[in-house]
């Protein structure tokens, strides 16, 4: 089943044309690795599927319906989870809280209706279990390593059933070591069929975990195959230009 | 790559140790420390007498930090609580002191003990609306807290000077004892204002800790974007923290006046750097993310001890300034410093 499809996408910022005409399918449980060059517009690809942008033309369909998103609590509450580059995780609180920012599990009602911690706690240690790693759930996120810090970016995506994930450069500025914990992760979500769009720079990564290759080139696609049938000196070709486009 | 299911059911630090890193704890051990001191080196200072005072005396300032602390949490400040203690504590005397209004209000007012709630109430009003105006331009139209709390600082300095008419306000007509009971009375041996510290320091302590609300001031100091990102309305909460700060200086207002029985527009004059140091003495991190209603109540008591000691002990009021300066920078430093061992 198609999870999204994207039709002729475009997008303006004034005068400058960001992307053109992107269409492309991701399947239930496929992984899509996005790669490009900086400024290819793989960003402003992700922040529209995100709803953090309106595509100036085109049409975004998301299981079989036509959606516009507004804001990015539109698109996660299609059913569209994101972790961004820069994880987007408040240092000063815990893994669980981060875990359920924004989406506190509480009891009583209100004016007494208090955060119900046991549960946050007991819930996202199931979810730690579940990606297998070994963060823990009281810990103040300041005190993460990069890959547990991942681990609690991507266990939030796990709170509600999504059922695709967009990754903006997940493994960039982490260890090797957490680098293989990151991409396990992402097996992860793949075994419990949410399909994933992985944006990267590093093609091993993408390689190792994606079937379908996608690359853009300066707003335009220039390839849409499955890993299988490509290879590392390909996709290196079709980034840099070297490579028109397949 | 091995994993190691018993390690998420851990926890990195003991309740201890979590203890041990609050500055909210050694300020508490310097405070007794310095109580311990003055026991032995100054009869006075354990008067039952003296330690009312101090007490009383804290509790003004204590009220106010535990809403800057808000303010300061989301990484903002509030540079105007001492002037919204002045407009506030006039506009409760003008309402009390119901001659300066017109003649149907004054005569309607009078009837029983309503124009005593009514003062109350319309000062705690203004609190809010002051700093829903100071937050309202911060959150939405995102200008910087500094410059809107300072122009706010001059601002409800001066409509308490129109609102005064440069009068000072004492007759708070017929039922005037039950005002001057809530602020200056005593329960058990221990200050109104003081009881009232307490109950704030909890309510809002329970607030920040277990309330989604609370996480969400945390979230928003500790990474605006994220807490964004997260669907939580930043603006919201940021314009509701200054509503706080408001509030609470409203509240101190109306206690500190019905301590004094008085009140004029200088009330509550530079009582922003005192309620800024409580709070930073207190642990509240000015970077934001950081800080409790706790640390603003011993922040506030720690300082009131040391003015107290210090005046015990003989040194000219003239050096006080000095003190609070020291403080602040003090505990600003302490907080880089502990920041840099964490790094």
């Amino acid at each position: 089943m198609t999870v999204l499809s994207l039709k002729n996408i475009a997008k303006n910022f004034g005068a400058i044309q960001a992307i053109r005409d992107i269409s492309f399918n991701i399947k239930e449980s496929e992984t899509v690795g996005l790669m490009g060059d900086n400024g290819a517009g793989k960003s402003t690809l992700l922040k529209i599927i995100a709803g953090n942008f309106n595509p100036s033309s085109g049409s975004i369909e998301f299981e079989n319906e036509e959606v516009h998103f507004q804001k990015p609590i539109d698109a996660r509450e299609a059913g569209i989870e994101v972790v961004y580059q820069d994880l987007a995780l408040c240092n000063h609180l815990t893994a669980a809280a981060n875990v359920f920012l924004g989406r506190e599990i509480t009891k009583g009602v209100w004016p007494f209706r208090f955060l119900d911690y046991p549960k946050m706690f007991k819930k996202s240690a199931e979810l730690f279990e579940e990606l297998k790693s070994e963060t823990r759930p009281k810990d103040l996120v300041m005190q993460m390593s990069g890959g547990q810090r991942q681990a609690v970016a991507i266990a939030r995506t796990r709170l509600t059933n999504p059922k695709l994930v967009l990754m903006d450069e997940p493994t960039a500025a982490i260890s090797v070591r957490q680098v293989a914990e990151v991409l396990d992760l992402i097996k992860r979500l793949k075994d419990q069929g949410i399909a994933v769009l992985l944006i990267s720079h590093r093609m091993p990564d993408i390689f190792e975990v994606c079937e379908k290759l996608v690359v853009l080139r300066r707003g335009e696609k220039v390839c849409d195959k499955l890993i299988k049938q490509s290879s590392t000196e390909e996709a290196t070709g079709l980034i840099t230009g070297a490579i028109d486009r397949v | 790559m091995k994993f190691n299911k018993e390690i998420i059911s851990q926890s990195e630090k003991t309740a201890f140790q979590k203890i041990l890193s609050e500055q909210s704890f050694w300020v508490t051990i310097a405070l007794f420390g310095i109580c311990f001191v003055m026991y032995f080196v100054e009869d006075a200072f354990s008067s039952k007498d003296n330690l009312f005072n101090i007490t009383r005396n804290f509790s003004f300032i204590g009220i106010m930090a535990i809403g800057m602390t808000f303010v300061i949490i989301t990484a903002g400040i509030d540079l105007s609580v001492g002037s919204i203690m002045g407009v506030t504590g006039v506009i409760c005397g003008l309402f009390l002191d119901a001659q300066y209004l017109p003649d149907w209000y004054a005569k309607s007012a009078f009837f029983g003990v309503a124009y005593v709630w009514v003062a109350i109430i319309l000062a705690l009003l203004a609190g809010v609306l002051v700093g829903a105006i100071n937050g309202y331009l911060i959150a939405y139209l995102n200008l910087s807290p500094f410059v809107v709390t300072l122009g706010m600082m001059a601002i409800a300095r001066s409509l308490a000077l129109v609102v005064s008419n440069n009068k000072m306000f004492y007759e708070f007509g017929p039922k005037e004892e039950i005002f001057f009971e809530i602020g200056g009375g005593s329960i058990f041996g221990v200050a109104n204002a003081t009881w009232l510290l307490i109950i704030l320091t909890i309510i809002m302590g329970l607030v920040l800790k277990y309330t989604a609300y609370g996480k969400h001031v945390y979230a928003v100091g500790s990474n605006k974007k994220a807490a964004e990102l997260s669907g939580i309305n930043t603006r919201w909460i940021e314009m509701s923290v200054y509503m706080i700060s408001g509030l609470f200086a409203a509240i101190s207002a109306v206690m500190i006046v019905g301590w004094m029985g008085s009140v004029t527009n200088a009330l509550g004059y530079t009582y922003e750097l005192r309620v800024i140091a409580a709070t930073v003495i207190g642990g509240a991190n000015l970077m934001g993310g950081v800080g409790g209603t706790f640390g603003a109540f011993i922040g506030a008591a720690l300082m009131e001890t040391i003015r107290n000691s210090l005046l015990m002990a003989g040194i000219d009021p003239y050096w006080q300034g000095t003190f609070l300066g020291l403080f602040i920078v003090g505990a600003v430093w302490l907080e880089k410093v502990k920041n840099k061992k964490n790094n």
